[in-house]
């Protein structure tokens, strides 16, 4: 445990592939859906992790949790590794970290009370607790969510979806967990119930004293509640950032292009501001891009970006990017090259994506980022 | 002035359910110009897509419709399911969240986009072949020939979406509803596809109706909105009047439970509460629960649509200004 840095969770190297089936006398693929994943969370600190479809950010928050096993790489916290812990031993953890996920009514037992679901975690981890105990820590925990304690005795579809979140909620805090992470916890809720979790995550981040790892496809609620943002691309971390930081000066292209796509609710900004706009969607994780996996729709690829990997470099003020040429695009305030101008019509098909030239070098075998679309 | 392609009266949808009835939908009244992009807004059941189900005459079997939706100089509601058939995409087209929901799963994309064709407009095959094609195209679509001997399936979520505009289009309706077009989307194709909106209202002077509860889209691309409650309109005007002068307390708490990608801790401020059960709506302003502006008359007198600010309507009787601290307090309580 290193108490000077107050670091939490670190988490280095993740890998995790899944075996797809592949069809009848065809090889089975491989998917890889986090690639040498690494970073820490500190104490008390809210990690916001984005990317779209595919890009592994569920996967990521599920191996944090051990609910998925990581092929390669560590999980520490607090220093101790809990990849490849036996139950007895991770059950020791678990009650420290938590989770929340997005669909409120599917992750609750519909059989079950409200109370007992609330209670759930405390059966399994601390099963020493009276009954009144128990119930005296249920009821607390209603009240800490905005439920009212008369509602013990009911059942999960009798609620809304706002009502259920906070049911997750409170059986997640039960446990009184260090770390939660929450999977897109307020995707499926209206604007106005959303809005009302939000405020009661932050009020309860405040009063437990939580460190919340938050992971979403939506940039303004990342954005609203994350002192430090991941972005995550075909399961790399392409740009890691305090928000601040991000937002003003988004230094990875893809991160730019992100950025830029996010509608903002304010129709003379939205008027005004120019897209970065991005050709295509995200290639297959089967079979990424070689080098680079963005380099495919990136206005500023070159020849180099297909070579290799690029590594993630320290760019100051904490942040981290993974582009080889994030200096001189910075810098030099470089213009995205003309393919990035979205509009109908010039999208060009994966293939036409590689560029002639590399198609012509002796030995290319082409890269289709989708297989398994035409 | 534009054309107006579509007038809606007194609408009302009314679903009967174990003997009761449900009013999702009740006198919407709204006008459609050629090339305008209307923006509906709402929450989960506030009416908005009922109400477009209902012009587009494809309500669920227990629902029925009543007062007039005139397109082209006929009412759209008045027709037969015959007449309707006929009218549908040439007059008016819709397009759904989940593409796959509309699409055959069995038939390849050129089949059913060509079938359009011949049965609406009596193309021949050949011609309705080479005419799908296009349209691929127009929609950016890369390699449409190829693409067009696609499965549904085997296309990604942008692009099926895309197929779906395409087919809509191969009529050229006047006007094009789509309800939620972009949410199950990743941001940059949702990018790709607001675009494509933009340019096919510029281009072809379709009239646009897009459904959403997605506040930052409609900064995007809309010209004028309507905020729908439990219904009811309870506000209409342009988009810039209601973003930047909301008069409706349930649009400004809209806009302050919307958190932006501007702007980091400034705490948001929701609207308390949750939306009302359509069989059990509260008597007077059906949002008087929820809202922190309400006083004594909104308990029991509905307000009306009606003009408040230059082209604006709303529907609420409070006419001091809509404060946050108002509502900060109120949820507080």
């Amino acid at each position: 445990m290193n108490a000077v840095d107050h670091t939490l969770l670190s988490v280095e190297n993740l890998r995790k592939t899944f075996s797809i089936r592949g069809g009848f006398f065809r090889k089975p693929l491989t998917l890889t859906a986090l690639d040498d994943v690494t970073f820490t969370v500190k104490t008390g600190e809210t990690l916001g992790i984005v990317g779209e479809s595919g890009c592994g950010k569920s996967t990521l928050g599920r191996c944090i949790l051990q609910l998925l096993k990581p092929d390669d790489g560590k999980v520490l916290w607090l220093g101790q590794d809990l990849v490849g812990l036996r139950a007895e031993a991770m059950r020791l953890w678990r009650q420290d970290l938590q989770v929340i996920f997005q669909d409120p009514l599917a992750s609750l037992n519909p059989r079950m009370t409200v109370g007992d679901i609330i209670a759930d975690p405390l059966r399994a981890l601390k099963p020493d607790l009276s009954r009144a105990e128990r119930r005296a820590r249920v009821i607390r925990m209603m009240e800490a969510v905005g439920l009212l304690p008369e509602m013990i005795n009911r059942y999960p579809h009798e609620f809304s979806g706002g009502q259920a979140q906070r049911i997750g909620i409170a059986r997640a805090l039960i446990t009184e967990p260090k770390l939660i992470v929450c999977d897109e916890p307020v995707s499926a809720l209206d604007v106005s119930i959303q809005a009302q979790i939000l405020n009661l995550l932050a009020d309860l981040k405040d009063e437990f004293g939580l460190t919340l790892v938050f992971i979403s496809h939506d940039l303004g609620v990342v954005r609203h509640v994350s002192d430090r943002i991941m972005v995550l691309y075909l399961g790399r971390i392409v740009e890691m950032a305090p928000g601040d930081a991000l937002y003003a000066a988004p230094k990875h292209p893809y991160t730019r292009a992100l950025l830029t796509a996010v509608p903002i609710a304010d129709p003379k900004r939205a008027r005004e501001r120019t897209i970065e706009g991005l050709v295509g969607e995200v290639p297959s994780p089967i079979n990424p891009p070689s080098g680079c996996h963005f380099r495919t729709r990136c206005p500023y690829a070159i020849d180099d970006c297909a070579k290799a990997r690029p590594p993630l470099e320290p760019a100051g003020d904490e942040r981290v990017v993974a582009c080889i040429r994030w200096r001189e695009i910075d810098e030099k305030g470089l213009a995205a090259a003309t393919r990035a101008t979205t509009g109908a019509g010039d999208v060009p098909s994966p293939e036409a994506e590689l560029r002639l030239e590399e198609v012509q070098k002796p030995g290319f075998t082409p890269e289709d980022p989708r297989p398994d679309l035409l | 002035m534009s054309a107006i392609v579509l007038d809606v009266q007194d609408l009302s949808v009314n679903f009967a359910l174990h003997q009761r009835e449900v009013k999702a939908v009740a006198d919407l009244s709204f006008q459609l110009s050629e090339g305008e992009t209307l923006a509906v807004v709402g929450e989960s059941g506030s009416g908005k897509s009922q109400a477009f189900l209902a012009i587009m005459g494809l309500l669920a079997r227990n629902g029925r419709a009543t007062g007039r939706a005139i397109a082209g100089g006929t009412d759209l509601l008045a027709l037969s399911r015959r007449e309707l058939d006929k009218r549908r995409g040439r007059d008016i087209a819709m397009i759904f969240q989940d593409p796959m929901t509309s699409l055959n799963p069995s038939l390849k994309i050129r089949k059913q986009l060509a079938e359009v064709l011949i049965r609406h407009r009596g193309y021949s095959r050949e011609r309705a072949a080479t005419r799908v094609i296009e349209m691929l195209e127009r929609v950016g679509i890369p390699e449409p020939a190829k693409r067009a001997n696609a499965y549904p399936h085997e296309l990604s979520g942008g692009m099926r979406q895309r197929v779906m505009i395409a087919m809509a289009l191969l009529c050229e309706p006047k006007i094009l509803i789509a309800d939620e077009p972009t949410t199950a989307l990743d941001v940059t194709v949702q990018a790709q596809i607001l675009d494509l909106f933009q340019e096919l209202t510029d281009d072809f002077g379709t009239a646009l109706v897009l459904i959403t509860h997605d506040l930052g889209v409609v900064a995007g691309i809309a010209d004028r909105m309507m905020v729908m409650y439990a219904g009811r309109a309870v506000e209409k005007g342009t988009v810039d009047d209601l973003f930047y002068d909301p008069r409706h307390p349930y649009t400004f708490g809209l806009l302050h439970s919307t958190p932006h990608v501007e702007e980091r801790g400034v705490r948001l401020a929701p609207i308390k509460g949750l939306p009302p059960s359509l069989e059990q709506l509260p008597p007077g302003c059906a949002f008087n629960p929820r809202c922190a502006f309400r006083f004594d008359r909104c308990l029991s007198e509905r307000p009306l649509l009606i003009p408040r600010v230059r082209e604006r309507l709303s529907a609420c009787f409070y006419e001091g200004e809509l404060k946050v601290e108002t509502l900060v307090e109120d949820a507080a309580e």
